[in-house]
């Protein structure tokens, strides 16, 4: 028969595993969580000479970035870090090798004096080249330091006109570097290639993009891009998995990250004691151009290599990611090994992420695709022993059935008892 | 006649008995009544961009938010066991912008564990022509179960992710701003599919919002099977004095050699 223990053992059980050791106890959204280190969020802007034109609302690019950057600064929630680095600001000369090294950080990373920012920002004015690429690895300097997240938001008019660094290339080798950073990128009234090589930067680190033609646009969205960036978010920690299970690093339940090329097979190892389930999900991101068709396989094993459970998962069409999970409960035994101290022995489970993404000819396979692995490990389930729940009917046919069963106990009951009565009075 | 009258009283009794029980299971379903719900945690207006950023929503709350054509936008709910959820998304274009070229729209539902879950009806992908400044996608979800075999991919109690985005978007349209509002509705199917086991937990791992039903999660010890099964033993005792008092007719039973 089951142990039913449901009542006591599942509140108690989600009480565990949504504040225990597995996640970090979850903030509600309006208190800066404790300890938490503040995030970080680096605004950077376009001061080219391109950014004169006066297309926005009728007035230039520049003094609506500039009226949009004093009503974002108004709105900063205090326990964001903001900082604003400049890109084309000071060299207004034709030597592109100088002009390609023009970004500057305005105002640094850290609590926010609102006057001085606006102050700073109110000095820039529209003078050199646009040099994306260093721009974004001069801010993802800035914001080095601590385990906070990260943000850039980058606001441009132009493409990157500093050949051979590609910002995209940039983009993805920062991101690659797991230190949870997302570049955010809005266009003022681009072209298509700025387009392209922003959504391609964007797409690169998780990042979003968006088009803007008019100066409220700019502004709502960059307030919501740092509120966003103020969100409490759980960060993963960054791992290694290994291309066979005896080498695979033991993971403890939690939220990693790691990074797989095209095919690559990546092992991962969880101890589960017996009676317990492991709960594992993978979500591998497409952070760059791929192919149409696509599919992610997840692959629990015994250290042996016999399969117990997989989740598989295939698609097609533009995406983000593609993921999929598992759950294994694993058999509560009597007579489990112990490992002398008393405990049952725990089973090795080994996780394998491996993925069918392709790239088309030109795209860089490395650094490889973000995966982001959970793990998590409760208590068995109830196994069901009957199709319904406890075995309990339900249904007016059920009902009748009863009834009619009843009934004809009842009938012959009484036939018995007038049976056994007349027998007894005739003798 | 006192036979006559006894079998009345008792079918009047089994009528009584069943007509509470429909009352019964309707009271025990929660309706996603927003008027209910109301006094609350505000309904959000943000969306999140990832699984790990998902926006937590209430069922029977209107989600909004601001994001441009192209994102991809994340939700997540709480289903509980006997419950079966259906996802309502509208995206509306501002007209001044609206988009360019045929574009797909697409809403897709993950459970806990992030493995896709099947819609049973409903327009989950939605292709529109070039100028259309308003889509409309629903997704029915099949009904949750309290446990399943770790190998099927039945909905199991726990945290539900929607995604909402364009699949298919010409390069011109890409950026544009739209804004999108999602609706969830809990339908309570009752005892009808109360399956017998359950999880330790529900399925809620792997993101920075946990989500949990107004009323916390099923303990899994009430199903209206329990209301159904008392109720039917009651009726079977019932017939049963009823058929043992048939047997007794109207006085002393006859005693054989006096007749």
């Amino acid at each position: 028969m089951i142990t039913r223990k449901r009542l006591v053992a599942g509140v108690f059980g989600l009480l565990v595993a949504l504040t225990g050791g597995s996640f970090p106890a979850v903030a509600t959204a309006d208190s800066e969580p404790a300890g938490k280190p503040a995030p970080k969020v680096e605004l950077v802007l376009d001061v080219s000479g391109s950014m004169r034109a006066t297309d926005i609302d009728g007035k230039s690019r520049m003094a609506a970035a500039k009226q949009a950057f004093n009503e974002v600064l108004d709105a900063v929630p205090p326990e964001v870090r903001l900082g604003i680095r400049t890109l084309g600001a000071d060299y207004p000369g034709k030597d592109r090798r100088t002009g390609c090294k023009d970004t500057r950080q305005l105002y640094p990373v850290g609590p926010l004096d609102r006057t001085e920012a606006k102050a700073a920002v109110a000095t820039l004015a529209p003078t050199g080249w646009t040099p994306i690429g260093p721009a974004l690895l001069g801010a993802a300097e800035d914001l080095e330091g601590g385990d906070a997240t990260r943000r850039i938001v980058l606001i441009t008019d132009g493409e990157d006109t500093c050949a051979p660094l590609d910002p995209c290339e940039v983009a993805r080798e920062i991101a690659a570097k797991g230190i949870h950073l997302t570049i955010d990128t809005l266009g003022l009234v681009p072209d298509a290639k700025t387009r392209a090589q922003l959504v391609c930067i964007a797409e690169a680190t998780g990042g979003t993009y968006t088009s803007v033609r008019h100066t409220d646009e700019l502004s709502e969205r960059v307030s919501q891009l740092v509120d966003r960036a103020a969100e409490p978010t759980l960060t993963p920690v960054a791992t290694r998995g290994a291309d066979r299970c005896e080498k695979a690093p033991a993971l403890t339940p939690g939220l990693y990250t790691d990074r797989e090329t095209f095919g690559e097979h990546r092992w991962y190892r969880v101890d589960v004691l017996p009676g317990q389930e492991l709960r594992a999900s993978v979500s591998v991101a497409a952070d760059r151009a791929v192919n149409r068709d696509y599919g992610v396989l997840l692959r629990a094993s015994t250290v042996h290599g016999r399969e117990i459970v997989r989740g598989e998962a295939a698609g097609d069409g533009r995406t983000d990611v593609l993921s999929t999970g598992l759950r294994y409960p694993s058999p509560d035994i009597d007579d489990a090994d112990t490992d002398g101290s008393g405990k049952p022995a725990a089973e090795t489970v080994c996780l394998r992420v491996s993925n069918s993404f392709s790239a088309p000819a030109g795209v860089k396979t490395t650094p490889g695709l973000p995966v982001e692995l959970s793990i998590a490990v409760v208590d068995g389930p109830d196994e069901a022993g009957d199709a319904a729940f406890l075995g309990l009917g339900r249904g007016w046919l059920f009902l009748g059935l009863l009834i009619v069963a009843g009934f004809v106990t009842g009938v012959l009951w009484g036939r018995l008892s007038r049976w056994r009565v007349s027998v007894w009075r005739t003798n | 006649m006192r036979t006559v009258r006894n079998l009345t009283t008792a079918a009047l009794l089994a009528g009584t008995a069943l007509l509470g029980l429909p009352g019964v299971a309707g009271a025990d379903s929660p309706s996603p009544d927003p008027s209910a719900t109301g006094g609350g945690a505000a309904a959000p207006t943000e969306a999140g961009t990832s699984f790990r950023t998902a926006t937590a929503v209430r069922p029977g709350r209107h989600a909004t938010a601001q994001a441009s054509t192209g994102d991809y936008l994340y939700w997540q709910f709480p289903a509980d066991a006997a419950e079966r959820p259906t996802v309502r998304a509208t995206v509306k274009l501002p007209q001044a912008t609206a988009l360019q070229a045929a574009s797909t729209w697409r809403i897709d539902v993950y459970d806990g564990l992030r493995r896709r879950q099947a819609c049973r009806f409903g327009s989950q992908t939605h292709t529109v022509p070039a100028g259309t400044s308003s889509v409309e996608l629903t997704c029915h979800l099949r009904t949750v179960r309290a446990w399943a075999e770790p190998w099927s991919g039945d909905p199991l109690p726990g945290a539900y992710y929607v995604r909402l985005t364009a699949v298919r978007l010409a390069a011109t349209d890409v950026g544009q701003p739209l804004d999108a509002a999602l609706d969830i509705d809990v339908e309570d199917t009752g005892g009808a599919s109360a399956v017998d086991g359950g999880l330790s937990a529900p399925l809620v791992q792997g993101s920075s919002a946990t989500v949990e039903p107004e009323d916390g999660w099923a303990s899994g010890w009430w199903s209206t099977r329990w209301l159904w099964t008392a109720g039917g033993a009651a009726l079977a005792a019932l017939a049963g004095i009823g058929g043992h008092r048939l047997t007794r007719g109207n006085g002393r039973p006859a005693v054989p050699g006096r007749v």
